[in-house]
């Protein structure tokens, strides 16, 4: 069972706010059937202060779902437009006293149907969200979780926004590769090509570059401490065939000869090791035996 | 909270107070280990031994064709490697695309190993292709296993054919009766099956135990390896209380399985008509026709399975759902997914499981608390209010 707060019980089982607004002035709508969440929300808004007087919500979803959009209704009433786009979904999740991590991406949700109104009612077209209910990646994305319909776009912000570095973190944030998984190694790119961007590594944490003789020995150590006994828990193993510069050329042994997953396992075990321990650019290939 | 109202029980049951009774002598008193060359230890094999009869009457066959295990899981691992192993030259497997994670798991990790997995592919109501099967089985594979009946749906599985077939075609068939044990028939006699899992908490006896049917002369090689337990197929010093709880509740279902399922059936319905004329715009997932007595999955259109078991856990009410937000993993349900079900009625999807221990009473609480809470999230629902405009049956 979910760890969930006493607040997110709260608003789960008296939710604040439900309803649909007749003749509102702005409409905003986030996440889709196929999502297992959906959120609509109408607002009033007075057009010379562009204050919020009135917010109501529809939310297809389970308990956090709903606490998400109850709540977020309250922090917007009485705001400005202009304070109220200043809303992160880490607000949203900080006010309802923390989400299960699985279940961020229903604050992100609360976040996306708000930003929606907002470009609603100053005519603009939605610029994140994923669209009307029932249409997905609209965003002008790439597609990459075609179970979810999430696209590049939004998992790109996702990271951003909430400092993610791993796929799982992904998931819980935006659903993608939460069904049938097969995203996961587009996710992973995504992850390091934003990561890079978010997190350059601390200044004075610049290390001294290795000199050849150094990488070669760091290689070696860390496949055979990092890598070799995960492979042979599964019955396989690994050779240092050769390291050129930064490329470092392995053979796959048993099992993992042949393996259908060889290429998950060169990329993620056995590169992401290497970035981990050695350099960040090292690159690894595969001498088919 | 109100008194549980328990109706979770293809998750786990209750543990009967006549197998708490049988079983709280061998955590007082007799701690000992069967395998001792003392009396104080070697006297508990009796016990076990006899605990092991009593399971071998459910299956209408031999004790020693009986083996204890943990539980269903390691009961169906053990089934899938133990017969692996045993024809290193076979690399095929058969199985549903509706199985226990028990057994898919496993599949997948063969899978990555280089053996093939057939998943069969099931109908709308969650009904198997008996051609299929027939096709699929060929020269090289070692293993069809094939569940009894589903634990979310209760679709029951015409196993007996099954097993004419699997045994026509000259395969081992083992089948993961986790959820018809103490509920169906499980005779051996008429059951084609080679290995047979069955799990203790199913059936009012403790979590932790479990047991595994392996017909006289299969090829089986042991999956835990240890000590001489279990005539050499299980290491590992018997879980003597729980084992001795497996009895005696194996020997309960025996003695009132017909009355008690007909008893659980007729609950089943009441709060399944009692739904069906209350709520508006719901499905019934599953063979309505061949289904566990005890096993109604239903799902409530334009709403979602958590949000309903988070309403009925404030009245006590024990139930479960398919919905994605439920599982762990995100995950919406893979036996509703296989059936084709459409995701929005795979996330509003609801199970309520019976045992003997329901009552009318429990039913008829549901049927008055269950309608407003539908009612209620609906009308929290976008998609709900968009069929009320556009003129939805009973909007």
């Amino acid at each position: 069972m979910w760890d969930y707060s006493d607040k997110v019980k709260e608003h789960f089982l008296h939710p604040h706010n439900v309803g649909e607004i007749a003749n509102p002035d702005a409409i905003g709508e986030a996440g889709s059937l196929v999502c297992g969440d959906a959120l609509r929300i109408t607002l009033k808004v007075e057009p010379d202060t562009e204050k919020i007087l009135d917010a109501k919500f529809l939310t297809f979803g389970c308990g956090s779902a709903i606490a998400s959009s109850s709540i977020m209704t309250d922090m917007i009433m009485g705001k400005t437009l202009t304070e109220a786009a200043r809303i992160t979904n880490r607000d949203i999740a900080k006010n309802l006293g923390g989400l299960p991590q699985e279940k961020m991406h229903c604050s992100v949700m609360g976040m996306e149907a708000l930003e929606a109104a907002i470009a609603n009612y100053r005519g603009q077209a939605l610029p994140s969200a994923g669209g009307a209910i029932g249409i997905v990646g609209e965003d002008g994305g790439d597609l990459v979780c075609k179970c979810f319909g999430v696209t590049d776009r939004k998992i790109e912000r996702a990271i951003r926004e909430n400092n993610l570095s791993t796929v799982d973190e992904v998931t819980n944030y935006t659903k993608a590769g939460g069904a049938c998984g097969s995203c996961h190694g587009e996710i992973e790119k995504i992850l390091r090509r934003v990561g890079k961007e978010i997190s350059p590594p601390p200044a004075g944490a610049e290390k001294k570059p290795l000199t050849n003789l150094e990488r070669m020995k760091l290689v070696q150590e860390t496949l055979d401490r990092e890598v070799r006994p995960e492979l042979r828990k599964d019955g396989g193993d690994l050779e240092l065939v050769d390291i050129d510069g930064k490329v470092v050329k392995v053979r796959l042994l048993g099992m993992c000869a042949g393996c259908q997953v060889a290429g998950f396992t060169l990329k993620d075990l056995v590169g992401g090791k290497l970035r981990e321990f050695v350099e960040p650019d090292i690159v690894v290939e595969d001498i088919k035996p | 909270m109100s008194k549980v109202i328990y109706l979770d029980n293809n998750a786990t049951t209750a543990v009967a107070p006549e197998v708490l009774e049988v079983m709280l002598p061998y955590y007082r008193e007799f701690y000992g280990n069967p395998s001792s060359m003392h009396t104080f230890g070697g006297q508990l094999a009796h016990a076990v031994e006899n605990a092991r009869a009593r399971v071998a009457e459910l299956f209408h066959v031999r004790e020693n064709e009986i083996l204890f295990t943990s539980g269903g899981t390691e009961s169906d691992n053990a089934a899938i490697r133990g017969v692996l192993e045993a024809f290193p030259e076979k690399r095929h497997i058969i199985t549903t695309r509706v199985e226990h994670p028990a057994i898919l798991s496993p599949c997948r990790h063969l899978e990555h190993q280089g053996y093939r997995v057939t998943y069969l592919p099931v109908d709308a109501q969650g009904r198997l292709e008996l051609e299929m099967l027939r096709e699929a089985i060929k020269p090289d594979t070692a293993l069809v296993s094939i569940m009894y009946a589903n634990n979310e749906t209760g679709t029951i599985f015409p196993v007996r054919k099954i097993g004419e077939i699997v045994k026509e075609k000259g395969c081992v068939f083992h089948c993961d009766a986790v959820q018809a044990a103490g509920k169906l028939d499980l005779d051996m006699q008429t059951l084609a099956a080679d290995l047979v899992s069955i799990s203790g908490h199913k059936l009012h006896a403790p979590k932790g135990v479990g047991a595994l049917f392996i017909r006289r002369g299969t090829r089986f090689v042991p999956f835990i390896m240890g000590g001489h337990q279990e005539n050499g197929r299980r290491g590992g010093t018997e879980n003597v209380a729980c084992q001795v709880g497996l009895g005696r509740a194996c020997e309960l279902a025996m003695s009132d399985c017909k009355t008690e399922t007909v008893r659980m059936a007729a609950l089943r319905d009441r709060l399944e008509q009692g739904i069906l004329e209350r709520i508006p715009e719901i499905r019934v997932n599953g063979d309505v026709e061949h289904r566990l007595p005890a096993t109604m999955n239903i799902s409530f259109t334009y709403i979602e399975g958590e949000a309903i078991l988070l309403k009925l856990n404030e009245y006590g009410i024990c139930a479960s759902s398919g919905s994605a937000c439920t599982s762990g993993s995100l995950e919406p349900s893979h036996v509703l997914r296989a059936m084709g079900v459409p995701f929005t009625d795979i996330h509003g999807s609801i199970r309520f499981s019976f045992s003997r221990y329901n009552t009318q009473e429990e039913v008829d609480r549901v049927l008055e608390v269950l309608p407003p809470i539908i009612a209620e999230l609906r009308d929290m629902s976008p998609f709900w209010n968009q069929r009320k405009k556009t003129g939805g049956p009973d909007g």
